[in-house]
């Protein structure tokens, strides 16, 4: 109908399917986050580090760069586990910036604005406003995190043959389930603390507290009681403990200190790491935490009792 | 184990607003009526409590109007009663039925149908009024394409059309507040609710408003249901009315039914000597004012009729030129409402 027969009528045309729709929320907030040309750029840096992952693997395979550049890159930088958590802990760092510039206006936002009610009276249930929400973070942290190192892990495979793949799978296996776990706690954080705080200044600034805090209390408990128990408090430690665990990096044992005592005699100290489980769990209770939070606070209306 | 605590609480809720329920919908109905034989809202015994505090009290009833008033003092429940038929609270006791679907175990299907304009500044921020309708619609179901095409139509019949490219926050209050009916109507619901639609316009805006909430009514496209304080709003695009007092139902009519249905106060225009008339009359116990040399106000009596005053002016040798019933206004109704509290269903 045209917009000059101005007159209300009934839509009754096709509808979309209920499933699909959570995903337009995180199609709307692309069109906004990419308006800045800060963040813009921003993205475009964070892929630079794959991009030196990319030409490393290249080079490990090219007899003829390799003799021009006369160094031996097989010898210093081998591509096995270790490579791929590197690269792996790098983008977690940028992925972490992002979800700090993009989680905390996402439902503080539509807070602040009294938005929950437009969305909550259509066919549109709560759970499907955070999956939605979630969405933004987890497409967006995704394409810079798992899904470009399981292509290179890919690429290395192509190159060095599939008895490397088959011996290596583990590694592939690793990147996902270490990546998919950060970008979920950061998802899943940025938005109870969006949720809570309603102000993306004050949201942004109680997620750089809730990850650098507790990190430096850690570091102090971990110095004064000669322990590893402090990195349970620090979510950078407990993720860093995971993907440990998830690369085979992970011991019993952090570090052994030596020294001789007063008597003369050498003294030997071990100091042992908390066991991993450990760690994943305190990782799941603070997703549970996060989703009774936005349980808690996304409701149309908070009712006053 | 609080999981498992909050399942118990929604167990109890439940078995609680099913004891609540009438015996006929336990009993096999079919899920969608009739439209001649459907209420557009049904009310099976609904109650809300916050905490301790009882907000609504048991509604039942069948409404039925094209558009519905829905009025009462601040705090008498009309906006609970709105966010309940919406999904936005789960009723402690008994439910009800919108279009004949449950608005607990229904509620999607029912959200579908209806459209919300609430009372409260609501807008998606950093958007413009064309993105900001368009994505309403999406949400609704609409296909990208069609969201879009509606969200033009819907911003230039709300009176947008020349703004709907601007920011929603450099918007005045009275384009905020057409901008919440275009989002209310974008997806061409059956049922509207409009809560306080005209809070904080100006005359001009209000007349606007008022004009397009008749027009949207007139379009025998939708019902709607306008919650407001202003009785005057409610009067100039509403048939059915229901007052809500204390949480409970003080009165459901149908407004000009009940305008007519007050036949107590007669107003007379006469020729002849009314001195010895309205000696007459008095004697009957009617009270009466005269309000000009050929003109009297009478409040009839249980027992006396129309017939007795023609006979007496027949004694009398007057004549009654012109013999009119007072119509009750809004405000007599609500006032009487608020007074009595009796249940108009």
């Amino acid at each position: 109908m045209a917009v000059y027969e101005q007159t209300y009528r009934r839509y009754e045309g096709r509808l979309t399917p209920e499933w699909s729709r959570f995903l337009i929320i995180p199609r709307y907030a692309f069109q906004t986050v990419f308006k800045s040309k800060l963040f813009a750029v921003f993205f475009v840096i964070c892929f630079l580090p794959l991009l030196a992952e990319a030409i490393l693997i290249y080079l490990h395979h090219n007899v003829s760069a390799l003799a021009i550049m006369k160094i031996n890159v097989r010898e210093i930088v081998p591509i096995d586990g270790s490579f791929f958590q590197t690269f792996v802990t790098v983008q977690a760092a940028f992925a972490f910036f992002v979800a700090l510039l993009i989680g905390p206006p996402l439902v503080a936002r539509d807070l602040r604005n009294n938005a929950l009610p437009l969305y909550l009276c259509r066919p549109f249930s709560r759970t499907e406003y955070v999956m939605g929400k979630m969405s933004v973070l987890l497409i967006l942290l995704s394409f810079m995190t798992w899904i470009p190192q399981l292509l290179l892990f890919a690429l290395q495979s192509y190159l060095e043959g599939f008895t490397w793949f088959r011996q290596n799978l583990w590694i592939a296996s690793a990147i996902l389930i270490c990546s998919v776990v950060w970008i979920l706690v950061l998802s899943l954080l940025s938005q109870a603390i969006s949720a809570l705080l309603k102000w993306r200044v004050v949201a942004s600034g109680a997620i750089l507290g809730i990850f650098f805090i507790p990190l430096a209390f850690g570091q102090i408990i971990n110095a004064i009681f000669l322990t590893r128990w402090g990195t349970l408090i620090s979510l950078f430690s407990l993720i860093n403990n995971v993907s440990g665990g998830l690369f085979g990096t992970y011991g019993s044992v952090a570090e052994t200190i030596e020294y001789t005592d007063f008597s003369g005699r050498d003294v030997q100290i071990l100091i042992s790491q908390p066991p991993l489980w450990i760690s994943w769990a305190v990782i799941c209770a603070v997703c549970l935490a996060c989703l009774a939070l936005l349980s808690w606070k996304v409701k149309a209306y908070e009712v006053v009792r | 184990m609080a999981w498992a605590s909050f399942g118990i609480i929604r167990i109890r809720r439940y078995k609680k607003r099913m004891a609540a329920l009438p015996e006929a919908t336990s009993s096999k109905t079919p899920l969608i009526q009739t439209a001649a034989e459907q209420p557009v809202i049904d009310l099976q015994g609904l109650s809300i409590d916050f905490g301790r505090r009882q907000i609504l009290k048991g509604l039942k009833g069948d409404l039925r109007g094209k558009a519905i008033g829905l009025l009462g003092p601040n705090g008498a429940g009309k906006t609970t009663l709105i966010h309940t038929l919406l999904g936005f609270h789960e009723p402690t006791a008994g439910t009800a039925k919108i279009f004949g679907l449950d608005i607990f175990d229904q509620a999607k299907e029912i959200k579908a149908l209806v459209g919300y304009m609430p009372e409260r500044d609501s807008f998606i921020a950093k958007m413009s009024a064309v993105h900001f309708v368009r994505l309403m619609g999406e949400l609704s179901g609409l296909p990208r394409e069609a969201a879009l095409e509606r969200a033009h139509e819907a911003l230039f019949y709300v009176g947008l059309g020349e703004a709907r490219y601007r920011k929603l926050e450099t918007y005045s209050l009275g384009m905020k507040q057409l901008a919440k009916l275009a989002q209310a109507i974008v997806h061409g619901p059956r049922l509207i609710f409009l809560d306080e639609p005209t809070n904080g316009l100006d005359p001009p805006a209000r007349l606007r408003m008022i004009k397009l909430i008749r027009e949207i009514r007139d379009s025998g496209q939708a019902h709607l249901v306008l919650s407001s304080h202003l009785l005057l709003d409610v009067e100039e695009c509403c048939d059915e009315i229901l007052i809500l007092r204390e949480g409970q139902i003080a009165v459901y009519c149908n407004l000009e039914e009940e305008r007519k249905s007050n036949r107590k106060f007669l107003m007379l225009e006469t020729r002849g000597d009314q001195e010895r008339f309205v000696k007459a009359v008095a004697e009957l116990g009617c009270e009466y004012a005269i309000s000009g040399e050929h003109r009297l106000k009478l409040v009839m009596q249980e027992g006396v009729d129309v017939k007795d005053l023609y006979r007496i002016a027949a004694q009398e040798q007057l004549q009654i030129r012109r013999l009119s019933y007072k119509r009750d206004s809004l405000e007599d109704i609500f006032l009487k409402a608020m007074e009595n509290g009796h249940g108009g269903l």
